[in-house]
């Protein structure tokens, strides 16, 4: 009697219902294009320029990465507290090795191309192996995560101080400053080549998906609903691109380029950034975390053990094993945002990633990921990192005093979580 | 009825011992099971026969005993361990994830996966909608999160994972406590049927009507030790009270 909804005939439903979007997706970039406007009223149209946007999304970046390691720690229930002092440590390490490590004991000069990688190479191994480290206290030796990240905190933001006698380390090797965002970007070209390339794949996945579940008789949405999805999925990544290219690059620093090339500037000659490459690692990072939480079987664990810790261990699930290799991934983005933050800046400072760890928490959690463990998605948390990074910037722009920034963005923390509560009772899920 | 009993059994638990904290929830138990039989575990509340299968099914480690498959000695340190001796359970709490629909529970731990190595979600939902339409032809709610379902749907998909996976062992905690009557009709055609196969059943079951309907053979525990192992066709319902509630064996059936 209670289950009518037979597997054919689809009943009629609302527009929403059968683009089948997240309507928690949905209330989160509405609460997103509402602080973007409300900030751009407040500024006289500032905040929505290309410049702005563009400085936005590599502010975004160093957070979001973490953010997506996150949802898996906090999915199986844990917390890790010490990534903003990892993220130091890490990216000490690369700083040392690139400017003084390889140098010394290597012998590969200044300059050399092989430094900025083997560097980066290094702060992975020893994001990953601490990141290791911190699993295995909590899965193996059944210490709370809160206590042995709680712990890490401290020693981690100490170990990288001494490793740089607390010294800010830099320059850093062009290379490696290429991924901090304004340094290293795509040009307009390779720009819309890669954003026409991501509406093909896209396009490809939404189709694969259609045919995966009418291959399996399975019901399918109406082909207007693939449709505007579709197309609302290309308009978002194109637009995202012509905003990235739009913004011009100053002249002086064009001439500058054409300099070192042995050229002259062409009169008039304009250029956009385009893409910049810490953005593709994002949606590169993005992408991979998102396919490893939806379709491997380590996601598949990670979810259950989150869901029903026992049940997990007792379908065979090594729940042990399964913790260290959650905190070795978030260890090894640890190091990439590391990588990121620190060529961003073009130097290794002590207090970089200080507090860093709220604010991927408070990322995590604005994106949805429940600390009650089993519920999360990637996405989400990019998303709350954006929505973080748009708020504090914009409070900034708006001329907002320092403390009350931090009063507001802590009481929207809150707030957010208030809302998911009350939505998921509504919805029922859990 | 008639279980050949001549070859070597297909699991055998000799004198196991388990303790919590000074509380001997087994002690010195053994009970046997042979292809195509039904035996029963009754007693009362606590009496430590969860306890018991949960060691069978590596959830537990004995402190003590022996554990034999098909008459050679078994190392059953996991849950992990016990499936690869086709050891499948349904467990009293069902162990379902709440966060993952019915399929994701069906196949946790065994994904189905594509040539590509990621999860085949569609053909996992097509071979839980096969089987389901086995156990609870009503069952329609495939991708709902399995805390969306009731008790007795939640139970179906338990019943489904442990049947799947072509065990030779089965193990059942109480499943049919939370089915209605339909369901349960079904999941005793379903035992009768695995029986045929020569699939062996330990069945954990507090009624009594059902104990003496589809078991071969009953073992009654009380306070973690056990009271005696009966041919149920040579016992009546008064027997198996008397032996659940007093721990009263009835001689003449003496087993143990
Ligand atoms: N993990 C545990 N830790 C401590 N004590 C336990 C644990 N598991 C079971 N016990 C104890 O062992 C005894 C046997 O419990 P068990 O669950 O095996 O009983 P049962 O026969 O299955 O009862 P029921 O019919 O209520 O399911 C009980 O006294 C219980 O309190
Ligand atoms: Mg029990």
């Amino acid at each position: 009697m209670a289950e009518t909804t037979g597997a054919k005939a689809a009943p009629k439903q609302g527009f929403l219902k059968s683009l089948e979007i997240d309507t928690r997706l949905l209330g989160m970039i509405g609460a997103f294009i509402a602080v973007c406007l409300v900030f751009n009223l407040m500024t006289d149209g500032r905040f929505l320029t290309a410049r702005n946007i563009f400085n936005l999304t590599i502010q975004t970046v160093s957070v979001a990465i973490m953010a997506t390691g996150m949802v898996f720690v906090i999915v199986t229930r844990h917390i890790d507290l010490s990534v903003g002092s990892l993220l130091a440590t890490c990216s000490a390490v690369m700083a040392m090795m690139q400017t003084r490590w390889l140098p010394d004991m290597l012998g590969l000069e200044i300059g050399h191309p092989l430094l900025p990688w083997v560097a980066i190479l290094a702060g992975l191994l020893t994001g990953a192996a601490i990141g290791a480290f911190n699993g295995w206290l909590v899965g193996y030796l059944t210490i709370p995560a809160f206590i042995v990240t709680l712990g890490g905190l401290l020693v981690w933001r100490n170990v990288a101080w001494y490793m740089t006698s607390g010294q800010t380390i830099g320059p850093l090797d062009p290379t490696y400053v290429a991924f901090g965002g304004i340094n290293g970007t795509l040009g307009p070209a390779a720009s819309w080549i890669v954003g026409l390339g991501a509406v093909a794949a896209a396009l490809i996945a939404l189709f694969a998906a259609r045919r995966a579940k009418a291959g399996h008789g399975q019901p399918v949405k109406p082909l207007w609903a693939e449709a505007v999805l579709a197309g609302l999925v290309a308009a978002a990544i194109l637009g995202f691109v012509a905003v990235l290219n739009a913004y011009q690059i100053p002249s002086a620093r064009l001439e500058r380029i054409f300099e070192a090339r042995g050229a002259v500037m062409p009169e008039g000659y304009t250029a956009g950034y385009g893409i910049p490459y810490s953005v593709l690692l994002l949606i590169f990072i993005a992408i991979v975390m998102t396919v490893v939480a939806t379709r491997t079987r380590l996601g598949r664990y990670i979810f259950a053990t989150g869901g029903n810790p026992d049940a997990a261990e007792l379908s065979g699930i090594n729940t042990r094993l399964l913790t260290v290799k959650i905190f070795a991934i978030m260890g090894a983005l640890c190091a990439l945002a590391g990588m990121v933050a620190s060529a961003r800046l073009a130097n290794h400072s002590n207090d970089i990633g200080t507090l860093d760890e709220l604010r991927v928490i408070a990322a995590a959690v604005i994106g949805g990921t429940a600390l009650s463990g089993g519920i999360g998605t990637i996405h989400g948390a990019i998303l709350g990192a954006l929505i973080m990074q748009s708020l504090q910037s914009g409070m900034a722009m708006v001329g907002v005093d320092a403390p009350f920034q931090n009063i507001v963005v802590g009481a929207v923390l809150v707030l957010a979580v208030l809302i998911d509560i009350l939505y998921r009772k509504r919805t029922g899920a859990r | 009825m008639s279980v050949d009993r001549t070859g070597t059994p297909l699991v055998e638990m000799k004198d196991i011992c388990i303790s919590f904290g000074g509380v001997h929830a087994v002690d010195h138990v053994s009970v046997d099971l042979w292809p195509g039989e039904v035996v029963g575990l009754l007693g009362h509340n606590g009496a430590g026969k969860s306890t018991l299968i949960k060691i069978l099914s590596g959830a537990y480690r004995a402190d003590q005993g022996e554990i034999r498959v098909n008459g050679e000695a078994a190392h059953i340190h996991n849950p992990r361990d016990a499936r690869r001796y086709n050891i499948e359970t349904i467990y009293q709490t069902l162990a379902l994830a709440d966060n993952l629909n019915a399929s994701a529970n069906l196949f946790l731990g065994r994904e189905l996966v594509t040539a590509t190595g990621l999860v085949d979600d569609a053909r996992m939902e097509a071979e839980t909608a096969k089987i389901m339409a086995r156990l609870n032809p009503n069952f329609r709610k495939f991708r709902d999160p399995v805390s969306a379902l009731s008790g007795g749907q939640r139970q179906s998909v338990a019943i489904a994972r442990a049947v799947y996976f072509n065990a030779r062992i089965l193990i059942m905690d109480e499943p049919t406590a939370a089915l209605g009557p339909h369901e349960t009709q079904m999941v005793s055609e379903l035992i009768e049927e695995l029986k045929r196969q020569g699939i062996g059943i330990f069945l954990i079951s507090h009624d009594i009507h059902d104990v003496m309907k589809l078991c071969d053979r009953a073992s009654v525990m009380k306070n973690g030790q056990l009271v005696g192992t009966v041919d149920v066709a040579k016992v009546t319902d008064d027997d198996l009270l008397g032996m659940i509630i007093l721990g009263k064996h009835p001689g003449q059936h003496a087993a143990a």
